[in-house]
């Protein structure tokens, strides 16, 4: 076989490694934060009376939850400066993995709104909350406890897709590997050390997520 | 929309490579989701059923693969198996690739499942004298399966999607047959727009099947 193992050419160039988790983690965090957003309003459009923004809300998730993230991906970078949208290469990225994240939290949104009890709503009422009100100071933190920890996995989730950014040139984790790969040839240490420091870096932040699930959890 | 006749006349003109492209974006998620399923359930039955050592050695092969992005590992099996010594085409490594990612889910999902049964199930079939490959294929097995299939569709048309990671490394799935179509006549708008309901087809099909096979076996209520 005559492969000797040979870290050094990764050490050296592990700072960029390091900056590259670094900026991954950051368009995760980035993108769940902005996701939340668009899937709370798309869950309570679903849950909401009127069929036509119950039926907008469901063709969003149906079409982006059955899209690969890579088509989709490539479609905004190489199609929105088309119509003058001159964005840069990791704003598109960040605005189609939230647009990506918004679909999924839609659906755990959804579910832990559904599960709330009906009470809630009406003692909001009955102490003369309106109905914005009371979703913003009673429903939406309550939701909010209880999806937490699917939350907390699709951020995990999230953070993995972060590699493919690397498709369009986002100086990230896997774009590096790549790059050290390439021009080392040291195959077998760049792809060792580049997949231990995915693994590690959901284990922190798996281990995180349990601390603050603990820390969130409804005292019973 | 006065590109429409153009785009039309494009799409008729490469529709034999978009049918060969997703001629093999379907080779590789059948084969994907087979031979993951296969791998998985041995997986499944080590985590659940095993001594500690194996179990222990198949959970860290869990973890370590569900910790690491898909793509990383479709890149590393493609850079790494031929380092090593094992010459396989793109196709075969990304294949690897995906048939690793698979086993994990289809694994986990299936150890879920089995430790959701009531342990009364297995304690009732030893009393009246099954084995253990009896107590399996009668008893567990089929409660577990009807448990796992709402996430077995999900990992199947996950690796639909996962399988356009191989366009990265020179497959020539859909995607890369998109890519390849678009860099000829640069409608991509058009063309990346054609792929992604492709694959919405593919996939939302899939959801749908599974949806009718779930009400099919669901328990009388």
């Amino acid at each position: 076989m005559g492969y000797h193992l040979n870290f050094g050419a990764v050490w050296r160039d592990f700072d960029l490694l390091l900056s590259g988790l670094g900026l991954g983690l950051a368009l995760a965090i980035v993108s769940i934060f902005a996701g939340c957003w668009i899937g709370l309003v798309a869950a309570f459009a679903m849950n909401a009376k009127r069929p036509a923004s119950r039926r907008v809300a469901g063709c969003y998730v149906t079409a982006i939850r059955n899209t690969p993230l890579l088509v989709l991906i490539l479609f905004s970078y190489f199609v929105l400066p088309r119509f003058g949208f001159r964005i840069g290469k990791v704003e598109s990225f960040i605005l189609t993995l939230s647009i990506y994240a918004g679909a999924y939290l839609t659906e755990v949104f959804r579910g832990a709104l559904l599960a709330l009890p009906r009470g809630l709503r009406e003692a909001g009422l009955a102490i003369g909350l309106t109905e914005w009100q009371t979703k913003v100071w009673i429903i939406i933190p309550i939701m909010l406890r209880n999806a937490f920890p699917a939350l907390g996995n699709n951020f995990i989730s999230l953070f993995k897709d972060t590699s493919l950014a690397a498709a369009i040139a986002v100086p990230e984790l896997t774009f590096y590997a790549r790059q050290i790969n390439v021009n080392t040839f040291r195959v077998i240490e760049t792809w060792s050390v580049a997949s231990l420091m995915y693994v590690a870096a959901c284990y922190v932040i798996a281990a995180g997520l349990r601390f603050m699930e603990r820390r969130l959890a409804i005292p019973r | 929309m006065s590109e429409l006749p153009q785009f039309a006349s494009e799409l008729w003109v490469s529709r034999w490579a978009i049918a060969q492209g997703l001629g093999t974006t379907i080779l590789i998620s059948m084969l994907a989701i087979v031979l993951g399923t296969i791998l998985g359930t041995f997986v499944g039955l080590v985590l659940v059923y095993s001594r500690w050592v194996s179990r222990f050695l198949v959970r860290i092969y869990v973890d370590f693969v569900r910790g690491t992005p898909v793509f990383v590992l479709v890149l590393a099996s493609f850079y790494l198996l031929s380092q090593i010594g094992i010459q396989l085409t793109a196709f075969q490594a990304g294949l690897f690739a995906l048939v690793i990612f698979c086993s994990t889910h289809v694994g986990e999902n299936l150890r879920g499942a089995l430790l959701s049964l009531p342990r009364g199930q297995t304690e009732a079939a030893k009393a009246i004298g099954l084995t253990f490959p009896q107590l399996f294929v009668y008893v567990l097995a089929p409660q577990a399966l009807r448990q796992a299939l709402p996430a077995w569709i999900n990992t199947a048309t996950e690796m639909v999607k996962a399988s356009t990671l191989l366009s990265v490394i020179g497959v020539l799935e859909l995607l890369l047959v998109t890519k390849q179509i678009i860099s000829r006549n640069f409608m991509s708008l058009e063309f990346y727009f054609t792929a992604g309901l492709i694959y919405f087809l593919i996939d939302y099909a899939i959801e749908r099947a599974g949806k009718a096979v779930e009400r099919r076996i669901a328990l009388p209520t």
